[in-house]
């Protein structure tokens, strides 16, 4: 089992004194992930709700027409 | 011979496939990746010559490896839409593409981050750099063709005509460090030959490896959902999925393990 390397938990946040560096790079790197795998994930779990919305719209569209049609017909 | 693929093409089976391996896929990866940061940070020694900003090894290569592995994938896919006509391997393309930007993105702020203190320059335009930069434009090229046309089809075919070319970048990447005299050291970890690097610091980048690779593998299968949702708006099965989850007032959170 390896052993904690640094002496302190200070000296493990100084890195050896790259700090800025080691920091930097990890902090980067999780937050670019957590952002694609954010974005990826909410447009995921939004396009059935979209999908439905357009649906239903297209539904309205159509009786809408359907019921122009009818009211226009005695006329003619 | 490729029968027992076929299924496999079929969007629908393919989103269920998908949904049921995600869920894995994601957990694994990050148990994966905190195993390996918590262990390549804290509990391995530091180098003899570059002290504890070595450290940055074990996500900057995982991330390099595996720009160029989705760029792999992605660029099979492209040629599997383009010579076979199969339309999930296109959707495949868009789905993989940006994790692959990501990625590349990644390989060169944490190389960039690790040149400083070593090289005494956050950049240089070295081959290894520069190949790698252009596999980023690559990449956003790939991303920019797909939505650059009115006809989504023709973007489609643009933007996998585009991967299947920028192949040619990968073998540069890979042989730049042997090609031409570079700041950017050799490889470390080869198929051939014993690796150069101490085996109490192998292990967790080995492990950061693994955990990059089931990354790919869950937001590929994530993204794929999303897309083959979109593209198969129209049938029948899409407008079933999406009544229900009208029905049932909210979609479920990640569809996880529900097998839809």
């Amino acid at each position: 089992m390896p052993e904690f390397y640094f002496e302190s938990l200070s000296a493990f946040w100084q890195m050896g004194g790259y700090a800025l560096f080691v920091w930097l790079s990890f902090g980067s790197t999780y937050g670019l992930l957590a952002a694609l795998w954010w974005f990826s994930q909410r447009s995921q779990s939004r396009i059935l709700q979209d999908l439905a919305k357009k649906q239903q719209r297209e539904h309205r569209v159509r009786a809408q027409q359907q019921l122009e049609e009818e009211n226009n017909e005695p006329k003619t | 011979m490729f029968k027992w693929l076929d299924p496999y093409a079929k969007p629908e089976t393919l989103y269920r496939i998908c949904g049921l391996w995600f869920p894995w896929l994601m957990t694994l990866a990050v148990l994966t990746l905190l195993l390996s940061t918590v262990w390549g940070l804290g509990f391995t020694p530091a180098d003899y010559q570059q002290g504890d900003s070595y450290r940055i090894i074990h996500i900057h290569v995982p991330a390099a490896i595996w720009s160029m592995g989705a760029y792999s994938s992605m660029a099979i896919a492209a040629f599997i839409a383009l010579v076979w006509q199969i339309k999930v391997a296109q959707w495949a393309v868009g789905a993989i593409a940006p994790i692959g930007a990501v990625y590349t993105l990644i390989a060169l702020l944490t190389g960039m981050a690790w040149g400083k203190p070593m090289w005494g320059t956050w950049w240089v335009w070295d081959a290894r750099l520069t190949s790698e930069l252009i596999l980023l434009f690559l990449y956003l090229g790939v991303i920019a063709l797909s939505g650059a046309f009115a006809d989504r089809q023709l973007g489609a075919k643009a933007s996998a005509l585009l991967a299947v070319v920028g192949v040619v970048n990968l073998p540069i990447i890979h042989f730049s460090v042997e090609w031409w005299n570079t700041l950017h050291q050799g490889a470390t970890i080869t198929k051939f030959a014993k690796p150069s690097i101490d085996p109490s610091m192998l292990w967790p980048l080995l492990l950061g490896i693994l955990g990059f690779a089931l990354l790919l593998a869950a937001l590929t299968c994530l993204r794929l959902r999303t897309a083959i949702l979109l593209n198969e708006q129209h049938r029948p099965w899409v407008r079933a999925l999406a009544q229900q989850s009208v029905h049932k007032g909210s979609v479920p959170q990640t569809n996880a393990g529900r097998g839809v």
